[in-house]
Parts: C-alpha cells; structure tokens; sequence
C-alpha cells in the first residue's frame, strides 16, 4: 500500500507536495494536526477503530477508539478554551505517560495553543527553566507531578492554571484546580481553530553546550513529514498495531508516538510503566505488535537478557523494527536479526528537525552500524569542520548539515533569534552531529561536534549541569562530561572542585548525585563523581571541558598549550 | 519486616517517592511502576554499597533484581559476609 519504490527514483522525483497530496490537504485550507489526528480518521470511515490500546505498570487496560479521542480532545480544547487560553499560548503536559497525556495534546491544538512536552521526571529547576522561558500559561498534570510546579509557581507569574487531572480530592492552593476527564462531558463539536500550515504547534526544549535549554518551535506543517515518514519508514500499514516505547516528554514521543501514526489512522500501543525484558516481550505478545520502534539503550539492555528470553515469547506478529535516539552499533543490528529473525532498521533526526531525515527504509539494504541514507526531500550533505564547504569525498568525516526547507524544521528557538541563527552558515542547518558518507550515499555517525551528552538517546546540556552543580553547598567549581557506557552510549561524569572544609567522599558523592537528579532529572545525574583540586582552564579561565571528555574516552588530548597550568 | 527491608523501604520513600500520598511496601514495583527510573538505579546502588559497605557487580543490579524492596534486600544480603 505504501510501496517506497527503488530509493533513487523516489528521491530524485520528490517534492513535498506528495506529502500533502498523502493528507488531501489543499493549499489555502487551514491544517490542524488535533483535526488531522482524531476527525479525519473518523471521517474516512474508521471512527470505531481503535487509536491506543493504552496499559499501566499494574496491568490495567483500556482501549480508546479514534471516536473516543476526538470527542475527548474536543473535551479537553473545550475546557481549556473556558478558562481563557488562547491560540498561541504554551501550555505545559506534565504527567507520565497516561491517556491523558496524548488526548490533551490533541486538544491544545485544536484549540490553536501550542503544546509544550515535559519529561515527568523534571525536577524542579529544569521544570522552571523551560516554563519561565516560554512564558507558559498552564500546565496539565497529575497528582504524583502537581507538588513540583507547586514549589515553584511562585516564580512563574505567567502560570495562570496548574490543572489536576487523576484526583479530585486533592487540596487546591491559588491557581491550581482539577478536570477529570472522564466525569466531564463529552463535547462532540468543537469549533477547530482554524491553524494553517506555519501556525506554531509544539515547542519541544533541547539542550546544548552552552546556555539554557531552547525551546525548538514547530508548526502545524510538521505533519507532512511526520505522516509520510511514519509510512515509508516506520512501514505503518492500517492493519498494523504499532509501539513506540519513546515518552512523548522528548520529541520522539510525540513526533512518533502522537502525530505520524494517528495521521494515518494507526492503532498504537502505550505502556505506562519502566523498563523491564520480559514486560515488554509480554506486551508485544499480548497487543500483537507488528512494528516497534525504540531505541539503542533499551535494545542493549534486551540484549544482555538474552535470545532465549525473547524465544519464550510468541511474537510472530512482529515484522518491522527501527531505531532511534542515538546510533544504532553493529551488534545490536546482528542481534536483531539473531533474536526476531530481522534487523532493527536505524533512523537519524533531532529535535529540530522534527521528523525523520536519515534513514533505513524498509527493504532497503542495511549496513549494520550505518544511519543510512537521506529522507526524499532532504538534502543531506557533510561539511568540512573549519570551512564549511561540502565534502564531495567518500568516507571523509565532517558535519552533518541539511538544506532548510522541509515541513517539520523547526521555525524558531522560542526567544532566543541569536542561536537560531547561530545554527545555519552558508544556508546550511549545522546538526552539531560528526559523520562520514561512503560511496553509496549511507551515512557513518562519528560523534557530537560539541560537548552535548547523548544518554540513552536524550541530549543532556552540560552547562545545566554544572550550573546546578555549583548550586550544592559543597562544591565550588564543577564540569560535566559524557563517559563510555555500554548500555547508554554516554552517562554524565562530573569532575568536582569542592569548598574549603568539604571533603570528597561516598556520602558526599551520593548526596550530590541526588541534587542533580531532584533539581533536573535522572538523565542529567552524575553517574560518577570525580574529586579533583583544580579543573583544567584555558588562559581565559574557562573550563576544558574537552580535555577532560577526552580523557574519559581515553582520546589524543590534542594541543593543551592553552592549560592554564600543568 | 527486617532491618535492611526497613532501611531501603524508608531511602526509597525519602528520596524517589513524587507523590507523598502514596503508599508503597517491601513488594510495591519500583522500577517496572516508574517510582525508580533505571538512571536514578545508579544511586540507589551507590546507597547500598556505602551503607553496607559492599560492592554490587552492574549484572547484579538489574531492573527485575531492584524491582521490590525486598528483591533488592536479596541482593544487598547476597554481598553481606
């Protein structure tokens, strides 16, 4: 049904227009991703058809049809809209991944708000970083959650509305009140509003080496690439009943896990619980998953369970699966094909560019270890590291760099003009991400440009880090690097320079490790914590943190005549 | 309950627990329920290991063996001599 075609025939012949002729979308006529998601389908006849067979950690199930999310995120549009949110305003989700999560984001667009992710484990620093900047007006949340945004509301004038939407007993303060979905009334019209294509529809935050996290800015049009990436990479057919295990707090999640399956009318399934092999095996036989998508972190850790563990499980429903979040190695595609009889089927993007831009496609030869090769309507070329010129060379390594232009790029960093711009040079968009491309047009990953850390597949900024470090009452200077780790790729490392009268030890280090991961999450917590006297500088006083990274890796330290001292 | 069951159950409680209306006991899921994400695994290891003083091999400490207090409590037991 969606037959991809020969690679190059495909990609020379594309133009974006296929992706809105995909839609039957027509140039002039509004475009909402909420309308798209839940209405459409329901319109061509699959109102009945089940959107997310959704389970919690307990085994609870339930089933919602596409009906139930379109008279639902009516619901939820409708209630927001009665407390005086409008269009363009950012409203925060805040919860782990339960119904509601996916059916209030489809309700936020539909009322022409722009949804604003946030992983549930935030503490309450990252919390506030990302809501002051975007001037957030609400947040959706839960009772496990709510207390967090409550510590810090003080600090956020333009919070107007911190929503409760699990408990209605729970003992509301100023600003705070509760919507229970499934008491409320179900509304069946809702009058849409009517985004077009470069409406603002999600702001996902992401990090970088230096300075806040920024907000990358989608619009409506995103759909277009998500909808047809979703067919000819993730393969999804109608009769398909799709997982992607990604939390839509990150952008996969919601590019994924929201927007390009239900574009298609796909069933999906959610799990609302922690990592675990034989839960997941169990999930994937229970539902009947025909095509999964994940990332390297968790194909690692089902790897060091063994085949046999997958063997027990009837998963012959199974036939297509891909990854992303962070390059896929060799072994883990060996370990595909050993353990599901296929490989799994690497995929490349970022939050920025809001969809998938490198890839496998299904049927396309895989080189185990490679990304593969461009996206139809990318134009995907690496640079050279100091000119900025296009490598023509084979297997030569530059920067990752895209023409702008496709659908789902983002269109701005939220306040932030000076890094947007920052991110294009000669009408390239820089990805910050090292590569080669061999003689095929496949793409090789060789690392970060920069000092971002990719953990388990998320990007960690190591300036947030350090600035909560310094924050501790015992540490007096502080750097965070990204270290080795077999499951994850990189976990952070923090090389720490303490006060007078503080003395490095477990406890200490423990104590620190729990700062960081209360103050901003799980992900950007030390998993080491190195005691040091002095952390290496440049003569301008600045932190080296390369030195140290490349010290980690066990890499050449390169010219170090810049050291301050030793 | 035993001591060591007592200690974690109370570490758990104190440091991982988002919701403070929430009960958990030595067979409440930690980790397969989201209350102990596998990252936050790192510190709850390096607790055992300094308060019991032993050294729990990353094989060892795996999402299934820190799922309940008390499979953790096994695990910490195991490396008491």
């Amino acid at each position: 049904m969606y037959d991809f075609g020969p690679y190059e025939k495909t990609y020379k012949e594309f133009n974006w227009d296929l992706a809105k002729e995909f839609l039957e979308y027509k140039e002039g006529d509004p475009l909402n991703i909420g309308w798209y998601c839940s209405d459409r389908i329901c319109q061509q006849g699959k109102a009945q058809k089940i959107a997310m067979i959704w389970e919690g950690f307990d085994g609870e199930v339930r089933k919602y049809s596409f009906n139930d999310l379109r008279l639902l995120s009516n619901t939820y549009a409708h209630y927001l809209k009665g407390l005086g949110i409008k269009p363009g305003d950012r409203v925060c989700i805040f919860m782990d991944k339960i119904p509601d999560l996916y059916i209030s984001f489809l309700g936020i667009l539909k009322l022409g708000a722009i949804a604003q992710p946030l992983f549930s484990a935030f503490g309450e620093e990252a919390l506030f970083t990302r809501m002051d900047d975007a001037d957030s007006i609400a947040v959706i949340t839960t009772r496990k959650h709510f207390r967090k945004v409550r510590r810090i509301k003080d600090q956020l004038p333009h919070l107007k509305h911190i929503i409760v939407v699990d408990d209605e007993n729970v003992r509301l303060e100023e600003r705070e009140k509760v919507f229970i979905l499934d008491k409320a009334e179900r509304v069946e019209d809702f009058n849409i509003y009517p985004t077009n294509p470069e409406s603002p529809s999600v702001l996902h935050y992401t990090s970088g080496t230096t300075g806040k996290p920024k907000g990358a800015l989608h619009v409506h049009a995103s759909i277009f690439a998500q909808s047809l990436s979703s067919k000819w990479v993730l393969d999804l057919k109608d009769e398909d009943i799709y997982w992607c295990t990604a939390d839509p707090g990150w952008v996969t999640g919601t590019s994924y896990g929201i927007i390009g399956p239900w574009s298609l009318g796909i069933t999906q399934v959610v799990y609302c619980g922690g990592f675990g092999s034989e839960k997941w095996y169990k999930l994937m036989e229970k539902f009947r998953v025909s095509v999964w998508y994940t990332a390297p972190t968790a194909i690692r850790m089902l790897m060091k369970d063994g085949t046999d563990l997958v063997k027990q499980h009837d998963l012959s429903a199974l036939r297509y699966m891909c990854s992303v979040g962070e390059p896929l190695n060799p072994e883990a595609v060996h370990w595909g094909i050993e353990a599901f009889d296929m490989p799994f089927y690497d995929t490349y993007w970022q939050t920025e560019t809001g969809a998938i831009v490198i890839t496998n496609f299904p049927g396309m030869k895989v080189k185990p270890g490679s990304m593969g090769r461009a996206f139809p309507g990318i134009t995907a070329v690496v640079l050279d590291l100091k000119s900025y010129e296009v490598i023509r060379e084979p297997n030569k390594v530059g920067l990752i760099a895209l023409k702008p232009g496709w659908p789902s790029m983002m269109r701005e960093y939220w306040n932030n003009p000076t890094v947007y711009q920052s991110k294009f040079i000669n009408g390239w968009y820089i990805t910050g991400d090292r590569s080669s491309i061999d003689s095929e047009g496949y793409f090789w990953f060789v690392g970060r440009d920069d000092d971002v850390i990719n953990t388990a597949g998320h990007l960690v900024g190591p300036f947030e880090i350090e600035s909560a470090l310094i924050e501790h009452e015992a540490v007096a200077e502080a750097a965070a690097v990204g270290k080795p780790d077999p499951v994850n790729m990189e976990v952070v490392k923090a090389f720490v320079a303490l006060k007078p009268g503080f003395e490095g030890s477990s406890d200490l280090e423990l104590s620190i490790m729990n700062f960081i991961r209360k103050k901003l999450s799980p992900l950007a917590m030390p998993q080491e914590i190195e005691f040091v006297d002095k952390l290496p500088k440049t003569r301008s006083g600045k932190i080296m943190r390369r030195l140290l990274r490349a010290m980690e890796w066990g890499e050449e330290i390169g010219d170090t005549s810049t050291l301050e001292d030793d | 309950m035993e001591d060591i069951e007592n200690t974690i159950l109370e570490y758990v409680i104190d440091e991982y627990l988002e919701d403070e209306d929430d009960e958990i006991g030595p067979n409440s899921p930690l980790i397969s329920s989201g209350i102990v994400d596998s990252f936050s695994m790192v510190s709850l290891k390096t607790f055992l290991e300094r308060k019991y003083n032993i050294s729990i091999p990353d094989d060892k400490a795996t999402p299934e063996a820190f799922d309940t207090v008390n499979r953790i409590a096994d695990v910490v037991r195991s490396f008491i001599s």
